[in-house]
């Protein structure tokens, strides 16, 4: 079919080229550049995190164990280096911050996609390239407030990410850190949404209005629809997340009472507040939250499919199912949110209504490791370092998939909710599956980004020790929730808890490793960076158009040349005059399968 | 290499069960009248999410194990999913959408049980207070009756824990409060919950119950515990630095010990 018409006109020139060192790196308008910061923010953000997790880890496994220079870091918040409850709990907040805003959101989707979107559509850049500039430097921007509530006298907020009010809306009074802090948290989350706003904005122009002569909708690499589909995702869910962070700052500084009913009480003082609604905040949160756990993932299962029909040789036993299983998992993730608040005093009979949908989201699911599987069968994979995070990535997303079937069910959430089950559940699926997906597209797209090869051999050696170090982390943590051992307690002091805690040392003792392991990553990333060897223009024989470029691509991606698609980019396994097994999406080579 | 990732794939599988197997960690035993339906849609979960859990690590891990021995065919090409798609799709869709269904619909029977029935018209009211970092119980005494709650009256430096004003409010007068949970077994209890301050929650894993407290709504459950001896209640909704320390007790007991208890707390007060 590569006589069919264009759909859209040829690239338009959007931006020229860098004349300084302060346009070419800082406040670039390449939207590659921009990917890069993107990247860079979320490696500083996930070892901020990590290093946060292993300090949370440390204190559940041996709680009286003084951690050398914790006390210089946080003289009151542990005296001695011994970790206080309140310590933990901001620990673990801004752990859970920084994870889930400034590295699962940030890496998969607003930096690869920053990076690859406008290439693989055929652009030279997104169409609003100061919007796209003003996305990332809000974001950092976002991250900078975030920190600063570290350097308070009223130190980071110890309500958790989820920052449930009453208790995040009230003030200094319900704990420390809940007067500046929590103002602070809000106020970057806030900052966040309009950045990821914008990122949104320009994503879902570019695919509408970018793409070359003869990439028609069909014709876009899975990728490129992943982050469609994810942008779409966030353009609703970060502009409810936004005004959600208004309201709860209002409520702090000028006297509102949009999450804060009458009558409460603390410290035997009445608060002077009334008319507000506790409930009102899980619901807001929670219609960004679930969409949420798509817009982490589902930019890493474009990714896998992406590497994983590279490597195999051959497309998908069916791209289509994959685009709208995607589709119905991102239309889905908004008829579910309910499901976190099955006990939260919601009307019981929402709870069923909210269970429905949710466990109708295993079908999707269900249709896209299928048909990951059943597309191995048969083929001869490539290993490599992203093949293997690839494949490592299917694993760990049915296991963390399974444990939906038991918190879809409000009957069994009567026992799990609020217990380390959910914290297992999510760490797999939305934690560990979307870094994996992280990891294999860095492996993958490391020589484009940056005209280097990396390490495979240390690649592999990483994917090994991940591969075992997580599955020793995270699937405890089902066992502890089956146990009923409720989460984000700081000590474990009840008779029943007591028992568990030689399980949680053993966690404790494979996140220390897994952590660990990650600086062979670091190394292979610093060292490649520097002194990889250099990377041709398509070292994986892919077919979507980053790679016709070279390795890393000129400011203006084409060289001003507009290019033509004429294929898909599934073309694969085919029989080509050159004797290359595939042919590339701008070559006129006719293609056997006419696609 | 890709016959180490599928035995290690399968390795995995198969240890991560073996405790799921053996319940080598599993809650506190059931002491409640509907807490065996729980345990059943439990148990039914963990065989259908089991079997899928095996059944997808081990074709995953089978496939990749064959991986390398594949060959392409005489016109080159490598053999493809029998049925293509097609028949992955429709198992996906019947098997696995038959199978979330089945247990969406067993399942709500078990949450009717808990949240749809009304308690019985002779349950025994008591009111369930959380505030941080401490449960606190109210019954109503010989006139069956709660006095009011006085928000502003509340004092934990004057104990008047649930702002009860005795003077003016004839239903306080006799309102016994205590810090534990008492209750006679085999009676049905109608908890009524009031939040003190921020969200907290009830959850009793043995009585297979779990609830939030949420300020500004007037919630509640019911129950009937089978077994005497002590349990412990804990929060489960993070309500500040002490959160991890907020428990209270309840005491399963006979009618008779019940009968003393009371009289012991009405003495004290």
């Amino acid at each position: 079919m590569h006589d069919k018409p264009a759909i859209s006109t040829a690239p338009a020139v959007v931006h020229g080229p860098p004349t300084t060192f302060i346009s070419k790196h800082v406040f670039s308008l390449d939207h590659k550049v921009i990917g890069k910061q993107y990247y860079a923010l979320a490696l500083v953000a996930v070892l901020t995190g990590m290093v946060l997790s292993w300090l949370m880890r440390i204190h559940l496994g041996w709680g009286a164990l003084a951690i050398p220079g914790l006390q210089a870091l946080s003289p009151n918040g542990a005296p001695g280096g011994v970790m206080t409850p309140e310590l933990y709990l901001r620990i673990m907040t801004m752990h859970a911050t920084f994870m889930v805003f400034f590295v699962l959101t940030t890496a998969p989707f607003a930096a690869f996609g920053n990076y690859f979107l406008p290439i693989q559509v055929g652009a030279e850049d997104m169409p609003f390239p100061h919007f796209n500039m003003m996305s990332f430097w809000t974001t950092f921007i976002a991250f900078c407030v975030l920190v600063s509530a570290f350097f308070t006298s009223d130190g980071p907020p110890l309500s958790g990410w989820t920052a449930y009010a009453p208790l995040s809306a009230i003030g200094k009074d319900t704990g420390p850190g809940q007067g500046t802090g929590q103002v602070i948290w809000a106020a970057a989350i806030g900052i966040f949404c309009i950045g990821q706003l914008l990122g949104a904005l320009n994503f879902i122009s570019t695919v509408l209005d970018m793409r070359c002569k003869g990439m028609t909708m069909k014709r876009l690499p899975v990728t490129a629809w992943a982050w469609f589909i994810t942008s779409c995702m966030g353009l609703t869910a970060f502009a409810v997340l936004m005004p959600a962070c208004v309201l709860l700052i209002l409520d702090h500084v000028a006297g509102t009472s949009f999450f804060i009913p009458s009558g409460l009480v603390i410290n035997d003082q009445l608060v002077p507040h009334s008319g507000g609604a506790a409930l009102l905040w899980q619901h807001l949160f929670w219609f960004f939250g679930h969409p949420e756990v798509y817009i982490a993932i589902v930019p890493g299962m474009g990714i896998v499919t992406h590497v994983l029909v590279t490597n195999m040789r051959r497309p998908m036993v069916s791209m289509k199912a994959i685009l709208y299983s995607m589709w119905a998992l991102a239309f889905l993730s908004y008829m579910v949110y309910g499901h976190h608040m099955f006990v939260s005093g919601m009307n019981p009979f929402s709870s069923l209504v909210f269970s429905f949908p949710t466990l109708m989201i295993t079908i999707p699911s269900t249709v896209l490791v299928l048909i990951w599987i059943g597309s191995l069968y048969g083929s001869r994979i490539r290993i490599n370092a992203a093949s293997l995070f690839a494949l490592g990535f299917i694993s760990m997303f049915v296991t963390g998939g399974v444990s939906g079937f038991f918190l879809a069910q409000p009957s069994i959430d009567i026992m799990l909710h609020a217990t380390y089950f959910v914290v297992g559940h999510f760490h797999m699926v939305m934690g560990v599956a979307a870094i994996f997906g992280i990891f294999s597209g860095t492996y993958f797209w490391f020589p484009k980004m940056t005209g280097r090869m990396m390490n495979d051999t240390l690649g592999k050696a990483h994917f090994w020790l991940t591969f075992v170090g997580t599955y020793c982390t995270f699937m405890p943590f089902h066992y502890l929730g089956w146990a009923a051992n409720v989460r984000r307690y700081s000590a474990f002091t009840d008779d029943y808890l007591k028992p568990l805690i030689p399980l949680h040392q053993f966690i404790t003792i494979a996140a220390l490793f897994t952590g660990a392991v990650q600086l062979i990553f670091l190394y292979n990333l610093v060292h490649s960076l520097f002194r990889g060897p250099e990377a041709p223009a398509n070292p994986w024989e892919g077919t979507s158009l980053e790679w016709i470029m070279p390795s890393p691509p000129p400011w203006n991606n084409f060289g001003g040349k507009d290019p033509v698609v004429y294929h898909d980019a599934d073309q694969y396994g085919v029989k080509t005059a050159s004797g290359a097994d595939y042919i590339m999406q701008n070559s006129p080579e006719p293609s056997p399968t006419g696609c | 290499m890709a016959r180490l990732l599928a035995v290690t794939i399968i390795v995995i599988a198969i240890v991560s069960a073996i405790p799921v197997i053996m319940h080598t960690w599993e809650a506190p035993a059931d002491i409640s009248t509907h807490g065996q339906m729980i345990d059943d849609q439990m148990a039914d979960t963990m065989i259908e999410a089991g079997i899928s859990f095996l059944a997808a690590q081990i074709l995953l891990a089978l496939f990749i194990w064959k991986s390398p021995s594949n060959k392409p065919g005489p016109e080159g090409k490598f053999k493809v999913f029998p049925g293509g798609a097609k028949g992955l799709i429709i198992a996906s869709i019947v098997l696995v959408g038959v199978e979330v269904l089945a247990l969406g619909a067993f399942g709500a029977k078990a949450w009717a049980r808990v949240y749809f029935t009304p308690p019985a018209p002779d349950a025994m009211p008591i009111q369930a207070q959380a505030g941080q970092f401490a449960f606190y119980f109210r019954y109503p005494g010989k006139d069956g009756k709660f006095g009011p709650i006085h928000p502003e009256l509340i004092s934990e430096a004057t104990q008047n824990l649930f702002g009860l004003d005795p003077e003016h409010d004839v239903e306080a007068r006799d309102d016994l409060v205590a810090a534990e949970l008492a209750i006679p077994v085999n009676k049905e209890i109608h908890l009524l919950m009031h939040a003190k301050d921020v969200n907290h929650s009830f959850y009793v894993p043995a009585l297979r119950i779990h609830q939030d407290f949420v300020p500004g709504l007037d919630l509640s459950v019911h129950f009937t515990a089978t077994k005497i001896g002590k349990y412990e209640i804990v929060c489960s909704q993070l309500c500040g630095l002490g959160h991890y320390n907020m428990r209270a007790y309840l005491e399963v007991m006979s009618p008779e010990d019940f009968d003393d208890w009371q009289k012991k707390q009405e003495a004290a007060q």
